[in-house]
């Protein structure tokens, strides 16, 4: 039937493909240049070329990223076990559910959208005003951050990509490693990178701070080149870092004799339970010059697939030229975006009410109490073990092992799926990551199963 | 900064520009304030504040990319200018018939399922986290299965989103800044600012209103609002919206043959946006797909914006066919997932409950409603026009009228309407070169306002 016609008439589905469907989460062979990995077409449609060139800078990328990897392993693992009781510490990924009174809210502004009063169209780019302002009260209460320095988002991962198309292609990023991979992967795609190296598994003109046991994760920045970015996640993942006030004045300092910009991700900055690491790099004296924060309602309030985060970029943050940081970033809000969904944004406005804020605050005890339960099982083993206190990972290290080596058997023999350190930049090697975010019993079980495993 | 702080953020310094004018707005950092003499009054001058000329500044220098664009992104001026309006006349009934916002409500069936969506969020059964970053399974298969059933495109080539103007700069990032565009002129400006913002183009120039290395293919009342090909230049990649944005001009199944060939011959990639393909009352093709050949020329964008009235809500789609590849033979729905998995985490969950709702036999029969509204609305502007004498277009296809004004510049005309009608329309201009002597009226709107809107419309130019 011509698709002019079957819109005007009643739609009666047609059967749905109920196929596997195409894993794009493994993307193994990506090589690039002439070769096809994975899909299977043929040489002779290969006559249907067109002439436009790939983008060479996601031919540098060497693999798929990293979590749909995580994911590929999982579908190749049940496939090959279907009975398998498989425990999920891989991807952290909020599990709980998410409290009544911000779903209520949520579910009222969705009834609204259905009458004339309620109805909203497009919202401002930059978040409702209402939002920007309870996140300005709750989290930068004092730091003089005010409403409109704050963008919300549809989180922290596309904020990181908008921030990249910001900066453009000829500024110079460092990262911690390691590190959450989409600052590397972001920076390789908009062509600050160089090729990777494959000996170091580092690619070029990115500067690798290392962040490790011997440096109680914080990097030498004495030891640290100047570059125009500095990428800081604190509490960190995967390593569970939390920076102390002390480091992250000197990581301020460090910028500002620089002249860098931090990129200040504070995804986790409601895990923090030892009440003196900094929440936000704005309680540091003289940041509004030098640093832009990133956040996300993912962690926070369970919101991995409603999608809400926010970036703060103050005023006072200026490019050499006298320009405000602030200005472009909106410039690229209002044309490469158009908004988080007014739905998430209703929800963002409970979490942050008294009621709503307190509901969420158990959410985080319980993954927190499942990270103390984590790190007592490896502790309890006699392996190092670090993070679980102020994030919501556990970063234990297996010395002299490859941490995919580890992971793989990890999986086979326990069922359990973890991240390999190695996914995070070298630096992670020899590390697994565990995330807390689970029930429960599926922790307990986890516990026990790694307990036996590992003894 | 205390001197920037005072005016509207958006203000971009620069001097001339197709957005700004007639407000020659001149913005120099270091301006100083002074006042006329009078009598014996003592004036102060104020010059610029001492914090800000020792302002500290960092060491990253500013992106050329960005520093290229020549204002604020067309909506939000249009909002700006709406807001000064208000402020001058603070009791005027302003109408607004500007930016391309929908009004009226989301059918029950929709919002019922939405609702039911995140009321599950709170249980353990039906809480869920992160989604799969293209999409949740049964909505890729229902646009499949809705749009593209009988056309060969399956549930996988389909990439759901948070809206088209989001994907085409995930489009952008996949082409990155060594691929050159084209695009029609007039046309939607996120195309164009995308492309700049991605360093694809050069320095604007100011004496045709358009930025170096981008094609311009001029689409007039001439030429039916379809471009001259012949006379087009080889590009990479080639935007093409149809129904188009701003003109409503709905191209036919011959022109897009054309189109298709075009692209094929040249080895160009078309990026085609149907976000208005619903309203299209001509019996032509809604989908680039339904060309021969076109999966192997050819990206779609899609939205549920202005269908179901999304535009708040946030949710889209785009498809990118298997048999599209790029010239080393390197299928490009691959790079666009691995931009999707990289640069982005997935439509919202509840948006996607609320988008299979809207492709349900329920949910198509609501959108179908809401949209006949909006065309009605369309139809009474149209027979405004007509009736005052203007040569008017588009209105058939789309939910955009585009009025020729002849010898005069769009902008005057947009604010010669504000102030005397109070109503807000767009500036053709805004939409490139191409568009001046044009305005675009929107159809979206509660009715009331819009036979309001022709009454005021009919007073001023009778």
């Amino acid at each position: 039937m011509p698709y002019s016609q079957l819109l005007s008439c009643i739609c009666i589905p047609q059967s749905v493909s109920l196929q596997s469907p195409k894993r794009w989460s493994s993307s193994k062979s990506n090589t690039g240049k002439g070769r096809l990995g994975e899909c299977t077409i043929s040489k002779s449609l290969a006559t249907d070329l067109l002439f436009v060139p790939r983008n060479v800078n996601l031919e540098k990328l060497q693999s798929g990223y990293l979590f749909p990897e995580i994911a590929s392993r999982e579908s190749e693992h049940m496939q090959k076990h279907p009975h398998a009781s498989l425990i999920k510490l891989g991807i952290g990924d909020t599990t709980q559910p998410i409290p009544d009174i911000i779903t209520q809210a949520m579910a009222e502004q969705v009834c609204g959208l259905s009458t004339i009063e309620g109805y909203r169209g497009y919202g401002a780019e930059q978040g409702n005003m209402a939002l920007r302002k309870a996140i300005a009260a709750k989290f930068y209460q004092d730091m003089g951050i005010k409403a409109d320095e704050i963008f919300v988002s549809d989180g922290a991962q596309c904020d990181i990509s908008r921030l990249q198309m910001l900066l453009g292609p000829n500024v110079t990023i460092a990262v911690q490693d390691p590190s959450f991979p989409a600052y590397i992967d972001s920076s390789v795609i908009v062509g600050q990178a160089g090729e990777l190296e494959k000996e170091t598994g580092k690619y070029g003109n990115i500067i690798y701070m290392n962040c490790g046991s011997e440096n109680n994760f914080f990097p030498n920045l004495s030891a640290t080149p100047r570059t125009d970015i500095i990428f800081f996640c604190s509490p960190n993942n995967p390593t569970g870092h939390a920076a102390t006030y002390q480091q992250l004045k000197q990581l301020v300092a460090f910028a500002k004799a620089n002249g860098s910009i931090i990129i200040y991700d504070s995804a986790y900055g409601a895990y923090i339970t030892d009440h003196e690491s900094p929440r936000s790099i704005f309680e540091i004296p003289g940041a509004k010059e030098v640093a832009i924060e990133i956040s996300s309602f993912s962690k926070f309030a369970g919101f991995t697939g409603v999608r809400l985060g926010w970036t703060v970029v103050p005023e006072e943050l200026l490019y050499s030229n006298g320009f405000p940081v602030k200005k472009d970033f909106d410039r690229i809000v209002c044309t490469c975006f158009n908004g988080a969904s007014n739905i998430a944004q209703a929800g963002g406005l409970a979490c942050l009410s008294p009621q709503g804020y307190q509901a969420l605050c158990n959410v985080i005890d319980y993954y927190m109490e499942n990270a103390e339960i984590v790190v007592d099982a490896f502790s309890s083993l006699g392996l190092n073990v670090y993070g679980g206190k102020n994030a919501p990972y556990i970063w234990t290290h297996f010395p002299g092992k490859s941490s995919w080596g580890v992971f793989n058997e990890i999986l086979e023999k326990t069922n359990i799926l973890t991240v390999p350190g190695r996914g995070f930049g070298p630096g992670g090697e020899e590390y697994i990551r565990v995330s807390a975010f689970g029930k429960r019993e599926e922790i307990l079980e986890a516990s026990r199963r790694l307990k036996h495993f590992l003894t | 900064m205390s001197l920037m702080s005072n005016l509207s953020t958006s203000m971009i310094s620069s001097s001339s520009s197709a957005f700004l004018a007639p407000i020659s707005f001149n913005s120099s950092r270091t301006q100083s304030v002074s006042v006329p003499v009078k009598s014996i009054k003592i004036i102060k001058c104020v010059a610029t504040p001492q914090e800000q000329q020792t302002a500290y500044k960092t060491k990253v220098s500013r992106n050329a990319n960005i520093a290229k664009l020549q204002a604020g992104y067309l909506f939000p001026e249009i909002a700006r200018r709406r807001a000064a309006h208000l402020l001058k006349y603070p009791n005027a009934q302003v109408i607004s018939l500007g930016i391309g916002d929908t009004t009226e409500p989301i059918p029950e069936v929709i919002t019922s399922a939405m609702a039911k969506r995140s009321h599950a969020l709170s249980t353990l059964e039906g809480y869920s986290g992160y989604g799969a970053e293209q999409g949740e399974k049964a909505l890729r298969a229902a646009l499949a299965s809705a749009f593209y059933g009988n056309l060969g495109i399956e549930e996988d080539d389909i990439f759901v989103s948070d809206g088209a103007k989001c994907d085409i700069s995930r489009l952008q990032v996949v082409f990155g800044s060594d691929v050159t565009m084209a695009v029609q002129d007039p046309s939607y400006p996120a195309y164009v600012d995308s492309s700049v913002i991605m360093g694809q183009t050069g320095q604007f120039q100011k004496d045709v209103e358009k930025y170096a290395n981008i094609e311009y293919m001029r689409c007039t009342p001439e030429n039916g609002f379809f471009p001259d090909l012949s006379s087009v230049a080889r590009t990479d990649i080639i935007f093409f919206c149809s129904p188009n944005n701003p003109t409503g001009a709905a191209a036919t199944r011959e022109q897009l043959t054309q189109l298709v060939k075009f692209a094929k011959d040249n080895g160009s990639i078309i990026v085609y946006d149907s976000a208005y393909a619903m309203y299209m009352s001509d019996d032509n093709p809604r989908s680039i797909f339904e060309i021969p050949g076109a999966k192997e020329v050819a990206i779609e964008t899609a939205s549920f914006s202005k269908y179901a009235g999304f535009t708040g809500v946030r949710l889209g789609w785009t498809v990118v066919p298997k048999q599209l590849l790029f010239s080393d033979g390197f299928p490009v729905a691959r790079d666009f997932n691995r931009i999707v998995c990289t640069c982005f985490n997935g439509a919202s969950n509840i948006s996607q409950a609320g988008g299979l709702a809207c492709l349900s036999p329920e949910g198509l029969e609501a959108m179908q409603e809401v949209i006949g509204f909006y065309k009605e609305n369309t139809k009474i502007i149209v027979e405004t026009f007509n009736s005052l004498g203007f040569k008017v277009y588009g209105g058939q296809n789309a939910p955009y009228v585009w009025v020729h004004f002849p010898g005069r510049s769009s902008w005057d005309v947009f604010s010669e309407i504000l102030e005397k009608t109070h109503i807000v329309t767009t500036p053709g201009s805004g939409f490139g070169p191409g568009g001046e002597g044009f305005i675009r009226v929107s159809a979206f709107g509660h009715r009331e306002n819009v036979l309001e809107a022709c009454r005021r419309f009919k007073q001023l130019y009778n």
